[in-house]
């Protein structure tokens, strides 16, 4: 018995020894990103008490897992609303996974509005496309949260690009989000031409534009692309570039 | 010494084979492929994060359950059948008799974690080899080059390693700790209850010492000795959840990986240290 007790007080002891050593490196593994989930009452309410304590025990990651399937589930059954809340929590389990930020916003800017749009139930065209434009900004939310989640990876940045681009015609937030995504030394070559092309179309913008897209057609052949030599052919004439200075177009790719 | 520490750990790795616990890797194989084949359904990127969610998480499960379940039943049952009896009563401390069960069963996890990594990896690799097989199928050029990389990104990276190592050394601490618990519990039952509880209070760990380590002044009497118990006698074994961040894509610097590394073989020496403090003057 006295050595029981006796090894609980080295156990103890030992305890506080660890301590700032232990200290130390959960303050190491937060700075490097890491265990960032905030496993809070809130999400306790999302996921039920199992999946808490699921959650608690380490298994975050098959618990998301298990919680994209049944949101695979419901867009198959057209559950918008159940999809959103499902991905709210798979992103809050697994805040550093792209994956999931990026599909998540792909599903609701993409998806869900589409069918807001084609909602038959709802009558009004008027509120067919303001609910449409609800699913952009959720798609949008989501893109902007894994991008504070995630600040050093291009992917989410081209991901805003796109969605910017494509669905909100908010060219001069896209050239920005591209802009930032092609700051990044794995980003594709392809991303820095979308800047400079959603910056020629952001009105005050198409100098710099001009000079981003010229830049690009002088530093490697790969570039020489037809849309970026149309663009960059439409620039010269729009801001009155010398003849001298314009691109020779015969060494374009088909 | 070594000799005879050798000698108890090869038997007890082989008594736990003969226990049938390889066919823990079937159901992880079974778990693997299904998931795989499920996953077909699912966009490329999703594919990848799901294989590696659901195989690294059945990996952290498996070898969790493995450890402590047949740690707790190695005193219990060289009591029942008597050989703890014939193995004391020669010149073989008891120390010597732990250590060998303890390097036996770290063993165990360490052959557990390497095949069910080898099946993990196997299955990723088919599936990049179909995936990459559709993108060389439906893109060129620019495209296909960037979708080749972005499969290559999404499929196998270094940071997997220390992910898979950091599981293997969370459950040789599960075993030591189990050991401990094992040394002063009177059935197998007590010990498997007790260290699930610690299990999962170990896992609230760090929450408890950053609670304690706050200096609330609205904190009621009774919880600051409270929560300085917890963080004083438990592990923080959310330390240890290092897999999860690594699915996710997350790099763990080598500084981070060594430190966490070095963190659970202390846990496993000292848990061994005091599971023989206590279990050389046992009464048997």
């Amino acid at each position: 018995m006295k050595r029981r007790v006796l090894a609980i007080l080295l156990l103890a002891l030992f305890g506080a020894v660890k301590m700032p050593f232990e200290n130390a490196l959960d303050a190491a593994q937060r700075q490097a990103k890491l265990r960032q989930t905030a496993l809070d009452l809130n999400l306790r309410e999302r996921v039920g008490q199992m999946g808490f304590i699921a959650a608690l025990s380490g298994f975050r990651s098959p618990l998301a897992a298990y919680l994209w399937i049944e949101a695979h589930n419901a867009w198959e059954r057209t559950e918008w609303g159940r999809m959103a809340g499902l991905f709210d929590t798979v992103t809050t389990l697994q805040p550093r996974s792209l994956t999931y930020w990026d599909m998540a916003a792909w599903h609701m800017a993409w998806n869900a509005s589409k069918a807001a749009l084609d909602d038959p139930k709802q009558p009004s065209e008027a509120l067919r496309i303001r609910n449409q434009r609800q699913f952009f900004k959720i798609g949008r939310d989501y893109l902007e949260r894994g991008i504070q989640n995630n600040p050093d990876s291009y992917v989410l940045y081209a991901a805003l690009g796109n969605l910017l681009q494509q669905k909100m015609e908010d060219h001069c937030g896209a050239a920005e989000a591209y802009l930032k995504a092609s700051e990044f030394p794995d980003a594709p070559l392809y991303i820095s031409r979308l800047a400079g092309y959603e910056m020629a179309k952001c009105p005050g913008r198409e100098r710099e534009a001009y000079q981003l897209l010229k830049r690009l057609y002088d530093e490697s052949p790969e570039h020489h692309k037809p849309t970026l030599i149309s663009t960059l052919k439409e620039l010269e004439k729009k801001l009155d570039v010398p003849p001298a200075e314009r691109i020779d177009s015969s060494s374009s790719q088909s | 010494m070594f000799t005879r520490i050798a000698t108890i750990a090869r038997n007890t790795f082989t008594e736990l084979v003969r226990q049938k616990v390889f066919y823990i890797i079937l159901i992880f194989a079974l778990v693997a492929i299904g998931s795989s084949a499920f996953m077909a359904e699912l966009r490329v990127e999703a594919q990848f994060q799901m294989i590696k969610d659901v195989c690294l998480g059945a990996m952290a499960i498996f070898t969790s359950l493995l450890a402590i379940l047949a740690t707790a039943n190695f005193l219990p049952k060289d009591s029942e059948d008597r050989t703890i009896y014939t193995l004391l009563a020669k010149p073989v401390p008891r120390f010597a008799y732990l250590a060998g069960k303890l390097a036996g069963i770290i063993i165990l996890l360490f052959l557990f974690v390497l095949i069910m990594s080898g099946v993990f990896c196997v299955v990723l690799w088919l599936r990049e080899q179909t995936a990459l097989a559709e993108a060389r199928s439906t893109a060129s050029g620019e495209d296909l080059a960037f979708a080749v990389k972005s499969i290559k990104d999404a499929t196998f990276n270094a940071n997997l390693v220390p992910g898979i190592l950091i599981i293997f050394v969370k459950s040789a601490l599960l075993a030591s700790m189990t050991l401990f618990i094992s040394t002063f519990a009177t059935s197998t039952l007590f010990t498997v209850m007790i260290s699930a509880a610690v299990y999962f209070i170990g896992n609230l760990q760090a929450t408890a010492r950053e609670y304690w380590l706050q200096d609330k002044v609205n904190m009621q009497l009774w919880t600051r000795p409270l929560t300085g118990l917890i963080a004083l006698l438990f592990p923080d074994l959310q330390a240890f959840n290092l897999a999860d961040d690594v699915i996710a894509g997350a790099a763990i610097p080598t500084a981070i990986f060594l430190k966490t590394f070095f963190l659970g073989w202390v846990y496993v020496a000292v848990y061994f240290v005091l599971a023989s403090f206590v279990f050389s003057n046992r009464e048997l």
